[in-house]
This record gives structure tokens, C-alpha cells and sequence, in this order.
């Protein structure tokens, strides 16, 4: 199970050093990352998603908290959160297929952000689930080129 | 307020910290560090031969006094002759501080002469490090690094200082005291935990306690004592814990696991509770880990978090420090007896005694036998890694912690000698043995300079079987006898080259022979070294094979 996991750093150089030092020496796995500075310049926080099964995860999140610049770690995965990621992706878009894909970026409410004539540059913003669905009626068009930020995440402040 | 220069800070937090020896060797980068070390002589320089050597030295002095040890090298090559020392320290939680010069910070990173990006190389062997780029953050960062390395789980912090920051100035004073929002350990225990662990004890029949190294750093050997002899609690150690409980206690089990006995073994393995309290449930420890204490309920007490449940599945986690979790249980157990699984115990014991095949000729057991013997018992041994380590373990009785010095968790052969030089400059008043293999002695021999130069009195017993003799047994009993690369011809006579460093050499052929030498080092004031010449294919007995569960005891004798 993919875990979204979020760590509050002190905002020093080698952090990241530190982190990937240690995912690698006890063998476990990242599939996205992302990294910035906080409403505290002091303070980074980077959220992560992390496979594992539980005991896995456990070992991930105090491995974590023990290193020395590491001020926190929350385990966001079963918490109510808000969960963004950004994805721009350039897909074929030849004569009608544009008019689909434009259909489709009203539809996702994603943005044209470069134009070419045999492509198009989509910019999304969203929550996994929308990501991924537009991904998928993409990929008929021929998807060229795709990179994404990895998820943010924060925990909804109010939990009701 | 007069500026100091950080090579001034440095050495001023050294005094500030109350280091009197340091182990070092110098080089460029570190030039203004010993340059204030020359007009400072109540820090004491111990010069070794190799800077392998002056991290192992460290090591041994904190093992032996409980204090933080400290090494001092250039950058470069300096800095990474420290890795296997630093990693050996990191692996045993030895609360080390390592000082490595480094370039100046403008020539980072250019691949100048002698950079190595230490920090970089030793993030997973550290329990932290730092590279300093501002020398007004250099005296908090000092503070930090000793706070660090002794607090909570110890380990080793190294800092990095540039040349220029050694040389640039501040008024940044040294901080009194020192807080890090992102590291606060735990002492307490949860409380709750505490009341759940105690009822479990009142209601075991047959519980073990299964002691590891963290008794040693907490210096809770006391309270582990009475722990045990209020409830009633045989008590098994781990190669780490040696010395944690007194061996010639009726209570004690010796060692447990790969090498251990089996009567500690069995006990494991029958156990309806163990109570781990500061180990860690090593591979060497608990052999097939599906097998391990299969009927035990488990209460696992650690400072380190991440040492719970990372390997065997716990029941009840305590996290904090032994010595003051296990008083607050014990105020809550009730004392039971546990009659008829102490004459269990008793039967085992008296069934499979640790034992070898003493038939006249010269066994390594029989030289450790007659270590302990005519040293009463009460000397510091440091070991090097393999047999001889296994046999100073198992025929050494451990009856004070810092007594047994040795390289559990890396298993750093060369490890023995420097830590054994580290550990008579902490405690000069007692007798400091190095029992040691041919194999493992000749990996720091060259330190017989620096035992001759300051007349350190470690006496070094080879136990000189010709032969990488661990490897040999398990090339021996699993591989069919082909002895692939074990066998040692090549080496230097022991006595002559001891002599040549103006060390004393003797040499001791047969079994009538180990009593006199022993006496004759004994009674020399300055170091020695003995080569026994032992039994070339003597064995390691009982033994469990890797990934065997523990029952599953090889056994020479049968």
C-alpha cells in the first residue's frame, strides 16, 4: 500500500542528502517527492509517497523522526487531507483530435500552456483521481511528453 | 570581548567538555587545530600510527569510561581512514565526536588536493554530522555534536571544519546549554506501558531477560540486577551486554545466540515472556527469526525507537532508558519464584555446560581460561573479530560492565588492539588485555609504536592458529574443508616484531608455558605481547548455524 507521507525538515543544505542516504541504506522505496520552504523560512516541509506494507512503513517513519534535522513526521494516508499534485503533459493533437483535447481540458479544467501544430501542452492541477482520469483519455492521443511535481499534501484543519 | 579563531574554539570546547585525551593524526588541513594543541597541554594527543587506529582508540576509551572519545584527523584520505571507525562506533552506539579538517570552503567541491566529501560518505554511519560553513555557528554546532553523541542512543557525530574556518574569527561564545526543537529523546517510558509489562511478569511462568548493550551505555547494570533477583529472572546477555549481569550470578545464562550457551538457547526458545532491555534482536541473536522464542510474549525496553519491532514482531514496546524503566516495573511485580523453571534450567545447565576437548595439547579456551584466572577475573578485554572473540566471550567471566570491549555489531577486525589502548588511557589503573587473532592483529599492528611510544601496558594474547580461523570453520563445516584463502603463512614472528618496536615479545608453545608468560606480562610494566601457538583447527562450540533456529546447536564435543 502507497503511503503519503509528510515531513517537517530543518530548511538546511544536505537534507535531502540525508533522507535519500537513508532510503537507500535500509532499502526502502519513494515514488514521488516533493520539497519547499514553509510559512517558517527555518522550516521545509517534503511530502513523500512511500510503497510498503505496514511494518515497512513503521520502520520508514521512525527511521525518519530519528535522524537529527527531522522535526516531524505525520503519516497523512488514512487522515482527511488535501492532496495536490501539477502535471504538464504534451499530447498529439493533429486537425480534429484538437477539438477533443480541448474538450477535454474545459472538461478536466486543466490549461493550454504551449501550442504547436502537431501538439498541444496541457498544464493540470488536481488530486490524484482527476489526474489520472484525464491521463487515461489521453493516452489514445499519444502522450509525448509528461513530467509531475509529485504530491503536497496538507491535513484539513477541521477533522469534524 | 576578544575574537578566537575556530581552531581556538575547537580546542576550548574540548577543555569546556572535559576531554583529557585525544587520538590523532595530523595533516594539512588540520595544522591550525594542532597548532593551538601544542600550547595546550591539558588535553593530552595520543599520536597513533594510522588514523583507523585513532577512531578505534576513541571507541575504546568511551567503551571503557563511559565517556565520550574523541579523534581528531586532515581531510581527505585522513577523513576516510575514519569510515570503518566511525561505522564500527555508529554499529555499538558508542558515543564518539570525530573532528576531520576539509578544504577551504571556497576550493568545495574542485576535487582539490586531499577533499573527500566526509559528510557525505558518512550520513548512514553517523548518528549525525555537520560541515561547518560559518564560523559563527561553530561553537553551538560543537555543543551540539557532544549533546548528540551522548544522549539518548549514543553514536558517533563527526564535524567537518575548512581550513579557512580553523583560521577565520568570532565572538560567538560557547553555548552553556543546548536545545534542538528536532531532537528530544525520551528517558521516562510510558507509563501505561509500564503497568501492562509489569502484570504480564506477575503472570509468566518461565521468563527470560534478554540484556544487550543499551544496560551498558545507561549504566543500569544495578537496576538490572535488581530487576532480576526480585522476580526471579534468569538473565541471558548478548555479546554487547557482557558484563551487563555478573556471570558468576546463579541467575546468569551467559551469552545467548550464534556462539552462546545452550542452556540460554533452550531457555529462549522454552520462554513464555521475554523482556529484551536495550538489544536488538540481532541475526546473530535469534538465528531463524520465524523460530525465535516461538512462546514468548515479548516486552521490548529501548531508548531507540527504531530498534522495536524491526525485526521481531513486540508486544509491549517500551520506549526509554532502562535504568529508569526497569526500578518503576520492578515497584510493580510482585516477586514470584518460578521454582520449576529454575530446575529446569539447572537441569540444562549442568547437561550442557560450555566446554572444549582439553587433551594436552595448547587450546585458545584453555589461554582465555588462564587469562581470567590469574588476572582474578577483574581485567578490561578487548577482542579482535572471530574466534578469538567468540572464546574471550565464552570463557571470560564478565562480572562488571565497560570490561568487555569488542566490535559487536560491524565486526571491525584491527578493532581490538586501538580499542585496547583507547580503554588503558581511560582507565590506567586496570589490567587491559587485547585478545586477539594472527589474522585480526596484523590489520593495526603497526600501533606497537604507539603502545612503545607512551608506554601503554595493553598486553596483546594471539591466539596464533595460522589461520582466518572463523572463516576456516565455516569453510570447514559447510564447505566441504576447502580452505579457500585462510590460511596465513607469510606473517612475521609475533615475538621478534614486538621486540623490534621495543615491545616485549614471548612466545608460548605448550600449555605448561601459558601460566609463567601470563605471570611474566603481569608483572611488566609496559606493554606485551604474547603469541600463543594454538591449535590450528580448534573450533567454535556450541554453534548455531545462519538462519538455523537457535535449538539447532552444532556441537564438536557430541
Amino acid at each position: 500500500m502507497k503511503h503519503l507521507i509528510s515531513v517537517e525538515v530543518e530548511n538546511r543544505f544536505g537534507i535531502l542528502a540525508r533522507i535519500a542516504s537513508l532510503f537507500s541504506a535500509r532499502g526502502f522505496n519513494i515514488d514521488s517527492l516533493a520539497v519547499g520552504e514553509t510559512e517558517d523560512p527555518t522550516v521545509s516541509r517534503i511530502t513523500m509517497v512511500v510503497p510498503g506494507d505496514d511494518q515497512v512503513i513503521e520502520q520508514v517513519i521512525k527511521q525518519l523522526r530519528k535522524l537529527i534535522d527531522v522535526i516531524k513526521v505525520v503519516d497523512l494516508t488514512n487522515q482527511p487531507t488535501v492532496t495536490r499534485e501539477l502535471v504538464l503533459v504534451r499530447v498529439s493533437a493533429r486537425g480534429r483530435e484538437r477539438d477533443e483535447v480541448m474538450r477535454l481540458v474545459d472538461i478536466f479544467r486543466a490549461r493550454i500552456v504551449d501550442v504547436h501544430p502537431e501538439s498541444l501542452t496541457l498544464e493540470v492541477t488536481g488530486d490524484e483521481e482527476k489526474i489520472e482520469g484525464l491521463l487515461t483519455l489521453l493516452r489514445p492521443f499519444g502522450i509525448k511528453k509528461l513530467v509531475r511535481t509529485g504530491k503536497v499534501a496538507l491535513a484539513r484543519e477541521y477533522k469534524g | 570581548m576578544k575574537k578566537r579563531t575556530g581552531a581556538e574554539i575547537v580546542v576550548e570546547a574540548l577543555i569546556k567538555e572535559g576531554i583529557k585525551v585525544i587520538f590523532g593524526y595530523p595533516g594539512g588541513a588540520v595544522i591550525p587545530i594542532y597548532d593551538v594543541l601544542y600550547d595546550t597541554p591539558q588535553i593530552r594527543h595520543i599520536l597513533t600510527r594510522h588514523e583507523q587506529a585513532a577512531a578505534h582508540a576513541a571507541d575504546g576509551y568511551a567503551r571503557a569510561t563511559g565517556k565520550v572519545g574523541v579523534c581528531l584527523a586532515t581531510s581527505g584520505p585522513g577523513a576516510t581512514n575514519l569510515v570503518t571507525g566511525l561505522a564500527t562506533a555508529y554499529m555499538d552506539s558508542v558515543p564518539l565526536v570525530a573532528f576531520t579538517g576539509q578544504v577551504p570552503t571556497s576550493m568545495i567541491g574542485n576535487d582539490s588536493f586531499q577533499e573527500a566529501n566526509i559528510t557525505g560518505i558518512t550520513y548512514s554511519i553517523t548518528k549525525h554530522n555537520y560541515l561547518v560553513k560559518d564560523i559563527d555557528e561553530l561553537p553551538r554546532i560543537l555543543k551540539e555534536a557532544f549533546y548528540i553523541a551522548s544522549t539518548g542512543r549514543p553514536g558517533p557525530v563527526l564535524v567537518d571544519l575548512p581550513k579557512d574556518i580553523q583560521n577565520s574569527k568570532t565572538d560567538a561564545v560557547y553555548p552553556k546549554e543546548i536545545s534542538i526543537r528536532s531532537y528530544r529523546p525520551h528517558y521516562e517510558g510510558n507509563p501505561k506501558q509500564i503497568k501492562l509489562a509489569a502484570n504480564i511478569i506477575d503472570k509468566s511462568e518461565s521468563p527470560v531477560i534478554y540484556a544487550g548493550g543499551g544496560i551498558i551505555s545507561s549504566g543500569a547494570s544495578k537496576e538490572l540486577y535488581e530487576f532480576a533477583h526480585h522476580n526471579n529472572i534468569p538473565v541471558t546477555t548478548t555479546l554487547m551486554g557482557l558484563g551487563a549481569f555478573p556471570e558468576d550470578d546463579p541467575l546468569s545464562l551467559k551469552m545467548l545466540g550464534m556462539h552462546g550457551t545452550r542452556y540460554a538457547n533452550y531457555a529462549i526458545t522454552e520462554a513464555d515472556l521475554i523482556i529484551a532491555v536495550g538489544a536488538r534482536f540481532d541475526d546473530r541473536v535469534t538465528g531463524d527469526v520465524s523460530e525465535f522464542a516461538p512462546r514468548a510474549k515479548i516486552i521490548h525496553i529501548d531508548i531507540d525507537p527504531t530498534a522495536i519491532s524491526k525485526s521481531v514482531r513486540v508486544d509491549i514496546p517500551i520506549v526509554g532508558d532502562a535504568k529508569e524503566i526497569l526500578p518503576r516495573i520492578n515497584a510493580l511485580t510482585k516477586g514470584k519464584k518460578r521454582e520449576a523453571w529454575h530446575r529446569k534450567i539447572a537441569r540444562w545447565k549442568e547437561k550442557y555446560p560450555l566446554k572444549y576437548n582439553n587433551d594436552g595439547k595448547l587450546k585458545p579456551q584453555f589461554v582465555v581460561e588462564k587469562i581470567y584466572e590469574l588476572t582474578k577475573g577483574k581485567a578490561i578485554i578487548a577482542t579482535e573479530v572471530g574466534q578469538n572473540q567468540m572464546w574471550a566471550a565464552q570463557f571470560y567471566r564478565y562480572t562488571r560492565p565497560r570490561s568487555f570491549i569488542s566490535s559487536g555489531g560491524l565486526g571491525t577486525m584491527g578493532y581490538g588492539f586501538p580499542a585496547s589502548i583507547g580503554a588503558q588511557l581511560g582507565r590506567p589503573d586496570e589490567v587491559v588485555f587485547d585478545i586477539a587473532g594472527d589474522g585480526s592483529f596484523q590489520m593495526n599492528i603497526q600501533e606497537l609504536a604507539t603502545v612503545a611510544r607512551y608506554n601503554i601496558p595493553v598486553k596483546v594474547a594471539i591466539l596464533n592458529n595460522g589461520y582466518l580461523g572463523m572463516v576456516r570453520q565455516w569453510q570447514e563445516l559447510f564447505y566441504n574443508r576447502r580452505y579457500s584463502q585462510v590460511e596465513l603463512s607469510g606473517s612475521p614472528d609475533f615475538v621478534s616484531i614486538a621486540r623490534s618496536y621495543g615491545v616485549k615479545g614471548i612466545r608460548v608453545e605448550k600449555c605448561e608455558q601459558v601460566e609463567p608468560a601470563l605471570k611474566e606480562a603481569l608483572s611488566t610494566p609496559g606493554p606485551v605481547v604474547i603469541d600463543f601457538r594454538v591449535e590450528p583447527e580448534e573450533n567454535v562450540y556450541p554453534m548455531v548455524p545462519a538462519g538455523a533456529a537457535l535449538t539447532e546447536m552444532l556441537d564438536g564435543l557430541a
